[in-house]
Formats: structure tokens, sequence, C-alpha cells
């Protein structure tokens, strides 16, 4: 949370527009239907929200972490931000500038800016290409001479622990998982991007692979002087992560706000949930709230009003009538940064789950 | 860039793998020249390329000159060691010229196939939507037609001759090639490293002939490969019709036809020419095999 506080005296980036105050990222209104087609004609005939009018933004120089389930929409919103995917409607603001507006900034200046790491570390390798060659690909597309783009390869491979003389010239599939995921890193990196979205990054790694990559990513954030978007599904790496998490449910943001006041107070009750499933080593933190059951509602035809009140005990009639916004908590002594979007007091505070 | 001091972990992980690697095309060349099968079958097809194109070399006959008192010799007449035709015209030579008439009328479509079907496929799988639909659907006419009925057809309406024959299989090879190139770019397409190009920032010209055709071409090339031992039967089926090449010209497929009634005096003679065609498409049949294999990284010993 002071991250903003301990960047303001480094060498202000030549590129930064805002300034500090400015977030990197506004997100607004952002929503992505995909039709479902069938029929005789290849006529659409229904509609998976996976991205449903979410909102946020990512301030300069933290981690923003986003959780949920599969399929909840939080790899397709990574791709919305990077524009692999065209969004329906919606806004994204760059550091004050509007993606892909006329008086904004073009969608292929933001992503010299922005940059991605996918989950498969296997497949988002070019098989047929070097380390070197995969790293100093985009340099060089962006018209960087080839000598200067494999040094930056080569030093990029260095600084995420991978000898250059040993692994610039190998292709992927002579490197373990955890050597591609950092080749791939030193790949996002290349273009010298401000934000980096790190989608499942660390998932298929195995346990201690993952710990090396994430300190590797906490490092890289330091020096190089990184914004990340962190999409996981584990909870326990978003708050090793994080500065601020935002859980999403059937593409709708359910709850969003600093870590510590998520994960010590979560206020929605299916983040409660999300935690209750988090399985715990110490007797004294056993939590009461009961596990969910059941799998999330087909997002193709998801409940009116709060998506989650199919699976929540604590429902009410209202809570079909209309969609809760993201708002501060009924608690009057929570922090006000805490957002949730949920109508019903008694959902709000019951059961607090004692958690580290 | 260099203030990051690595933890011993990391260094320990990158100290694993020290022997350097060969490049892509080379480990394949490696695993190729391992493969007894494709080394010999190799050395088979060199062997019949220069017969035929050295045809000259191998023999002083003239293929088309023949003798009536010489006609429908055994094999192992001397002079004529493989025997004479139903002219008296040496087979030895008829075999070494008409192979040049055969490997052509059966490798030309498949390269025409190669260059035609394999544009539009990575164009159908690139592009996807309306543009790779129409392209299939148009594509999935020509799989209503038995292979060999449309190449017959397609003759009979051209009339016979060598080009026509060579049109009609190119257009019946058509159809496999895009629909092979649709699958193998759809596929690719789809993976990461495509994505990460484009998240990159790169046109979609750059990432079709840096990420999509290295990925690509290898299977293309090994199915044209397959394709051509097809050919090879086909364009010897046509001409022994009588749909392709005419008499007198040498054609293994025509030569097993003039052949055919003498197959009660001199079988082990009428024989040869169909051997060859086997040989040939045999060979042509392994080889795409052999690379098939040594193209597969995952099968990297």
């Amino acid at each position: 949370m002071s991250t903003a506080l301990q960047q303001a005296p480094r060498a202000v980036d030549a590129r930064d527009r805002g300034g500090p105050a400015q977030p990197l990222l506004i997100v607004e209104h952002l929503t992505k239907h995909f039709p479902v087609r069938g029929g005789l004609l290849n006529r659409r005939v229904a509609t998976v929200q996976a991205v449903d009018d979410i909102s946020f933004s990512v301030r300069k120089g933290e981690t923003l972490g986003i959780v949920g389930e599969s399929g909840c929409g939080k790899s397709t919103t990574a791709r919305l931000l990077m524009r692999l995917l065209e969004p329906d409607s919606g806004s994204v603001v760059f550091d004050g500038d509007q993606v892909g507006d006329k008086r904004g900034i073009a969608v292929n200046d933001m992503r010299r800016q922005m940059q991605m790491v996918f989950q498969d570390s296997y497949t988002s390798l070019n098989p047929r290409m070097t380390m070197a060659e995969s790293i100093a690909y985009a340099p060089r597309m962006h018209g960087l001479g080839r000598r200067e783009a494999y040094d930056r390869a080569e030093s990029l491979l260095s600084r995420v622990g991978l000898n250059p003389r040993q692994y610039a010239r190998r292709y992927p599939h002579e490197l373990s998982g955890g050597q591609r995921q950092r080749v791939n890193i030193a790949r996002a990196l290349a273009l010298q991007p401000r934000l980096v979205i790190l989608d499942e990054a660390v998932a298929a790694l195995d346990k201690s692979v993952e710990a090396q990559v994430l300190n590797l990513l906490t490092d890289l954030k330091q020096s190089l002087n990184l914004t990340y978007v962190f999409i996981s599904h584990d909870l326990n790496v978003v708050e090793y992560m994080s500065d601020r998490v935002m859980v999403m449910y059937l593409g709708r943001v359910v709850e969003a706000g600093p870590v510590a006041e998520i994960y010590r107070h979560p206020r929605h009750p299916y983040t409660r949930a999300l935690f209750a499933s988090k399985p715990t080593l110490d007797p004294d933190r056993r939590t009461t709230e009961m596990p969910l059951t059941g799998d999330p509602p087909n997002p193709i035809n998801p409940p009116s009003g709060c998506r989650f009140r199919t699976r929540c005990r604590f429902a009410q009639p209202r809570c079909a009538d209309s969609v809760p916004a993201l708002a501060a908590p009924f608690d009057g002594n929570a922090d006000p940064t805490h957002l949730v979007a949920c109508l019903v007091p008694e959902a709000q505070s019951a059961g607090a789950v004692h958690h580290a | 860039m260099s203030d990051i001091t690595l933890d011993r972990q990391l260094v320990s992980e990158a100290d694993t793998l020290v022997v350097p690697a060969p490049g892509y095309w080379k480990s394949v060349g490696q695993r190729l020249l391992r493969d007894r099968v494709t080394v010999a079958v190799t050395v088979v097809l060199f062997g019949i390329l220069f017969i035929t194109l050295g045809a000259p070399l191998v023999t002083h006959y003239n293929p088309y000159a023949g003798s009536v008192l010489a006609r429908l010799k055994p094999i192992g007449t001397p002079g004529h060691w493989l025997g004479t035709d139903e002219t008296g015209r040496d087979l030895w030579t008829r075999l070494c010229y008409g192979g040049r008439l055969s490997l052509l009328a059966a490798i030309l479509p498949v390269t025409i196939s190669l260059l035609v079907g394999g544009f539009l496929g990575i164009l159908a799988g690139y592009a996807g939507g309306f543009l790779g639909t129409l392209i299939m659907r148009t594509m999935d006419v020509f799989y209503a037609f038995p292979s060999i009925l449309l190449a017959i057809a397609i003759c009979g309406l051209l009339g016979n001759g060598l080009l026509n024959s060579i049109i009609a299989l190119a257009v019946v090879f058509i159809p496999p090639m895009v629909r092979v190139s649709e699958t193998v770019t759809t596929q690719a397409r789809n993976l990461d490293f495509v994505e990460a190009a484009r998240a990159s920032g790169s046109s979609t010209l750059q990432i079709i002939r840096h990420h999509v055709l290295a990925n690509v071409l290898g299977p293309i090339m090994v199915y044209a490969t397959s394709l051509i031992s097809v050919s090879i039967i086909l364009s010897a089926g046509l001409s022994f019709l009588g749909l392709g090449v005419t008499p007198p010209q040498a054609e293994w497929g025509l030569m097993l036809n003039s052949l055919r009634q003498a197959i009660y005096v001199q079988p082990y003679v009428a024989a040869l020419p169909g051997l060859m065609i086997f040989a040939t498409s045999m060979c042509f049949n392994l080889m795409s095999d052999g690379v098939r294999g040594a193209m597969d990284v995952r099968l990297n010993k």
C-alpha cells in the first residue's frame, strides 16, 4: 500500500504523463459478450456474458490481484486490456489517454507499454525460435537493430536468472516449465513495458519453482518500476503478490479493496466462501462458513440481479431485482476503499472468518 | 541492467543444461540420417532420378526406335538386359526415358496444388470467419467426387495430353492440400505465441511470416511428399487409360498399358513399368513418413 510513496523519489519514467496520482489504468464499464451461434443460418442463439460491465483502476507501481473461479472472466479481462479481444463497450484509459481513441493512445502504442505473460509456458513460445529470437522478436519488429535486439535479449535472459551463454540458442522443448516461464517473462519485458499482465503466470508450475518465479517477479517489479495485474485462482499467491485485490464472479466484480482488508474482513458472501474453501493447517483458524456447493450458474443465462444469489444463503427477493453496485460496506468502521457489491447487511457481516 | 543478484536456486537450475543444442533443422537432419529406412529410400529415389534425367548416360538406344526382329525378348537377353517391348524397343531405355514424363506428370501437379492449396488453406485458416468458410465449403464440393473419377472427368473434358493430365491432377490435389494447411494453420493460430506476437504489436503479415509459416510449412511439405506417391499412381493410371501421355512417348503408365497384351508372352517384362511405379510411389511414401517422424521434436531422444 505504501508502494506509491516508495516510488516517488525514484527517477520518473520519461513516458509518465499524468504523474504519480494519475492511475496507470482506468477501466470503465468494460463489457464482452460472446455470441453462441447455431441453428440453420448460423444465427446468434445465445450470449455468453464473459465480462459484464466491470470498472476498476490500477495505480502506478501497485500490484492488482484478480481472483475468482475458472470461467469468471479473469482471462477475458486480461485479453480485453491487451486488446487481443475487442470489447463490446466500455473504455480503458492508459495513463490519462483513452486507448484506441483518436485523441488518446493508439492500441499499438499502448501495447509497447503493456505486456502480458500467458499461463501455458510451452504454447506461448514459438517452437521454431530460439529463446534469444523469441525475446528479440518484438523489439526487432519495432525497429531495433539486430545486434541491439539480441544484446537486449541476452541481458534480459540473465536478468530472469538464465545464463545467456547456455540458453540464448536453445529451443522451447529443451527447457523446463520454470525456465520457459522465465523466458516468457523476459519476452514480456523486452519492449520495456510499464504494466505487465500476469495471466495465471505461475499456475502451471510446481510449488518450488512457483516460489522462485514469484520472487523473480517481485525483484523485477522493484528494479524496473513495474506495475502488475496479477490474475490467479490461487488465494495464497494473490495475497503474497498483491497490494489490492479484486474478486470476480461470473463476469462481474463482487468485491475490491486493499489486500489486508479483503483477506481479514471479506464482506461479500462469495469472497468468504472462496476463503472457506482454502484449506488451513491451523486448528484454531478453522472456518465455520459453509463451503459452496454446486457449480457456478451458466454464464449464457446468468441469474438476474446479483449473480451470486442462487448460491447465497443470505439471498432475499430484492437480490433478484437489480444489479448491486460496488459500494462501501454497511459496517461503518470499514476501510472506505473497500468496495463490495452486496445489498444485504447481514450477508456482509455474518460469520466473519479469521484469517492470517 | 545487471544489478540483480541471482539466488542460489536459480543458478543451480540454470546449470542443469550445459551441452549446446543444435538448431531445429540441424537436429531434424541428424535424426533423418539415423533413420536407415529413410536413408535407403532417399538413395533409391536419387538413383531413379539419375537414370531418368541422365538416361543418355546409362543407355545408348533410342527409346523410339524399335526392331521387328527383336520383339518381346525376355529379361537377360544379350544387348537388352531388361528385354524388349512389343515393337522391339529396349525396355531399359524406355523405362529410363519414361521416368522423365512419369515423374514430371506426378510432381508438377503436387507442386501446383502445394502453391495454390497451401496459399488458400493458410488464408482460410488464418482469416477464418466468412472468407474461411467460403474457401472450405468450396473445397468440400470437390470432395463429393472420388479423386480418380474427378481426374478422369476433367481429362475427358479437356482432352488427353500431358498438360491436361497435370491440370486434372492439380485440381484433384488442391482440396486435400487446402484442408491440411487450413487445419495446421488454425492450430498454430490459436497458440499463445501468436497471441503474444499480436500483443507485442506485430502486424498480421509479420505474424504469418515469422510465426505461422515456420510452424506450418513443415507438416504441409510432408503431406505434399506423401501426395507425390498418390500422384505417381494416379498419373500413371490416367495414361494407362489413354487420358494422359499419348503414344509413342515413353511413360510408365502408358508402357504398362501397351505391354498388357504381352502379359502371357513375357509376364516379367510386362510387369517392369508397374514395378517402377510401385517402387517410386513407395519410396516417396516412406520418405514422407521418415521426415514426419524426424520433424516431431517431442520424439527427440
